[in-house]
């Protein structure tokens, strides 16, 4: 092989920046065990009791080992799907089902759960029946629902509201005219962690429903040519701007990352009035607000209506549960242990327990009394009514929406929020990538 | 094949020199040139990173050529590098210049000056973020409200915290360049300039600066080059937002591959990254000058 000098140095040159696109490829995957692997996500309270199952299914079970590994929100979501893409994916994959989970079956990565659950008949029956919608996909079912079910809420501050001296919205019209009494006194209507992304869709979510009904999402993610450009669809972003414009939210929302608990943090410390959230964020005030939950101060209802609006009001959105599939590429040791702990592990009674100490509803069907004996009575009550009552329940569009999709709708939401683009502009660039 | 003629020992030596470059070309094709073959190879597929790779000539270039998001980040990336570049510059030679002088303050100084390169990017990126927040960051908790404003929310305030941070970050290792740049420059010149009268001004423009040439190329290049890169730091930073202010093409090569599952498109960024990259060195080598690896010192 003849190499000049002067190639050698032209091949130098090209080191830096391939050495770089080589760092961004490189995956570790999980070691070596006997046992099974599980990946989830990391944060308190909802840590604690994932790896408080795992622990005790260890203990009860010596031979069969649970190897456990935690990630954060966002980090997690690009590990799984690269350590899936390159065959190292853990045995038990933590997942939102839905779209994601519709790839990784269309892939063959995933384990199909239906004759398993078919064998497993009462353990099937346990479980709330709105959680199998996102765990199945062309008819089968993908993943084993778990954890809780998590609509989204308005969330309040009672002591402002009374510093203020006005009561909670009960319409849209109601949250424009309070958004200048809050910013008279130098409080924010609504906090936001607006570069997460995700917390703006929420927003959307609720003002799609209520404006249009469920239908409208609805026929975008089944690829109806058009369907973001809906005239209720686009009454809905206006709205949005309109709040936008304002000011009800939080100076610096698209700064503000919900990862850091920060949007959380500005609901508690009495700096915001309102947050739109997931039920998830009761454990986080509880934990992180000092008394604000056990004094009484954190309000909650559902998203007030909009006048002349076609949703039905028990409507709601959110994760109707969380989700635990198998890999297809584990070893036939390692999946008989993770089925193992889908049947022994999962929402066990002390699981169950935990979950509605920290003021979450388990999807585990029969914990009425548990609920009503709990500390969080009234939250977990109002929480189990939602996701009881609904008559549709929306998966959130992130996770409903395939990968490429919610990617688009979720740059489109930031630039929507930061009033870079109409709500015609919006409807177009999400019409091309979800018309069929 | 030739008969061998010549000094035997050196006939040795040439057979085995070449050989002795194996291990770093090995090193080098497994870990450089074959993932760019690769990357290569995948911009003319289809792939969602999980599920098969399927071979559609050029679709995704042409998904990608027709994007406006592309000249879009082309042009950030661009303004990136030239703003980082017209700002750390000036600053790395004045402090470079300065450090340079053999006072033990100066000695002290230095090792502080340089603690901000020892910190890893993401670090930085976390306490910046946590600093310029707009209700707990310094500003709010300080009550000064010249402090306290969007900083990482408004599309041009956020390019500017970009570029102080990156500077923050890397003027010190630039400094120190030119630091050992002007070390290297001989004292006889100045003394020269003494006897004729040249102030302290006049020295620093009529040698310092002209003898730092190449210092200046070989600092320079490393800050443009470098600036291709910047991923890290923004993406933790403000995830390339607010919208798209500071989405560089590296980041948008990110985002497609990892969070949009566009592996073929994002393939097609990385290659355009790789042809700007090796533009702009082989450039900044073509404007050092021929002469540019000779040695500038006295009699050498």
């Amino acid at each position: 092989m003849a190499l000049s000098r002067r190639t050698l140095l032209g091949l130098a040159a090209a080191v830096p920046a391939s050495a770089a696109l080589a760092a961004c490829g490189g995956s570790s995957g999980p070691g070596k065990s006997s046992g099974a692997t599980y990946w989830y996500l990391n944060g308190q309270p909802q840590e604690g009791v994932r790896s408080g199952a795992v622990k005790a299914f260890n203990k009860a079970n010596p031979d069969t080992q649970i190897e456990d590994t935690t990630y954060q929100n966002d980090a997690y979501k690009t590990k799984i799907k690269t350590a899936i893409g390159a065959g190292q994916a853990p045995t038990i994959i933590w997942g939102w089902g839905g779209g994601t989970l519709r790839a990784y079956a269309e892939a063959g990565q995933v384990e199909d759960l239906t004759s398993w659950f078919g064998e497993h008949a009462d353990l099937k029956k346990s479980l709330f029946p709105s959680s199998f919608g996102a765990a199945t996909v062309d008819g089968k079912i993908y993943a084993m629902p778990c954890e809780t079910v998590q609509p989204i809420i308005l969330y309040y501050n009672r002591k402002v509201f009374d510093k203020v001296g006005v009561k909670p919205p009960e319409s849209w019209d109601d949250i424009m005219a309070l958004v200048p009494k809050f910013k008279a006194k130098g409080i924010a209507p609504f906090a936001l962690g607006g570069q997460s992304r995700w917390t703006n869709m929420m927003w959307l979510e609720f003002l799609f429903d209520r404006i249009g009904g469920s239908e409208v999402f609805q026929a975008a993610i089944e690829g109806e040519k058009n369907a973001w450009s809906h005239p209720d669809a686009i009454k809905a972003l206006t709205k949005l701007q309109d709040l936008v414009e304002a000011g009800g939210f939080v100076k610096g929302f698209s700064s503000i990352t919900a990862d850091s608990n920060a949007d959380q943090a500005l609901l508690y410390t009495g700096r915001a009035a309102m947050m739109l959230h997931g039920a998830w964020s009761y454990g986080i005030q509880q934990a992180d607000g000092g008394d604000f939950v056990s004094s009484g101060s954190l309000g909650y209802m559902t998203f007030p209506p909009v006048e002349g609006g076609k949703g039905d009001l028990s409507d709601t959105v959110g994760n109707p549960a969380q989700y635990l599939s198998i890999s297809s590429k584990a070893g036939a040791e390692e999946k008989k242990v993770a089925k193992e702990y889908f049947a022994k592990g999962v929402l066990q009674e002390e699981e169950v327990k935990q979950w509605i100490g920290n003021g979450s509803v388990p999807i585990k069907l029969g914990t009425e009394k548990l609920l009503a004996a709990s500390d969080n009575a009234d939250f977990l009550q109002f929480t189990y009514d939602i996701a009881s009552k609904a008559k549709v329940f929306v998966q959130s569009w992130d996770q409903a929406l395939s990968p490429t999709a919610a990617e688009t709708l979720l740059d489109n939401i930031v630039k929507l929020f930061q009033l870079s683009i109409s709500p015609k502009q919006f409807a177009g660039n999400l019409n091309a990538v979800t018309n069929a | 094949m030739s008969a061998v003629t010549g000094h035997p020992s050196r006939r040795r030596s040439r057979s085995i020199l070449p050989w002795l470059a194996t291990p770093a070309l090995l090193v080098f094709v497994g870990f450089a040139v074959v993932p760019l073959v690769g990357v290569f190879l995948l911009s003319f597929t289809t792939w969602d990173g999980i599920g098969t790779i399927r071979a559609t000539g050029l679709t995704s270039w042409r998904a990608v050529l027709s994007d406006p998001g592309l000249p879009h980040a082309l042009w950030v990336t661009f303004l990136v590098m030239a703003v980082s570049w017209a700002v750390q510059t000036p600053i790395s030679i004045l402090l470079g210049t300065f450090l340079a002088g053999r006072q033990r303050y100066r000695a002290v100084l230095g090792v502080v000056y340089f603690v901000p390169l020892m910190l890893s990017s993401a670090a930085i990126a976390i306490a910046y973020e946590a600093l310029l927040d707009p209700n707990f960051g310094l500003g709010a908790g300080l009550d000064i409200q010249e402090l306290s404003r969007d900083w990482l929310g408004r599309p041009g305030l956020a390019f500017g915290v970009v570029i102080f941070v990156v500077s923050w970050q890397f003027v010190p290792f630039h400094s120190l360049i030119y630091q050992g740049g002007v070390q290297q420059i001989p004292k006889s010149l100045y003394e020269a300039a003494q006897l004729d009268g040249a102030g302290r001004v006049r020295q620093f423009f009529s040698i310092t600066l002209p003898q730092l040439k190449y210092t200046i190329i070989t600092s320079s290049t490393l800050m443009v080059v470098g600036s291709l890169t910047f991923f890290d730091l923004i993406f933790v930073l403000t995830e390339g937002g607010p919208g798209d202010a500071t989405r560089v093409l590296a980041l948008d090569m990110y985002k497609r591959g990892f969070q949009a599952s566009l592996m073929g498109p994002a393939s097609v960024i990385a290659v355009i990254l790789v042809l700007v990259g090796l533009a702009l060195a082989l450039l900044l080598r073509r404007l050092g000058g021929r002469d540019a690896g000779a040695s500038q010192l006295e009699g050498a």
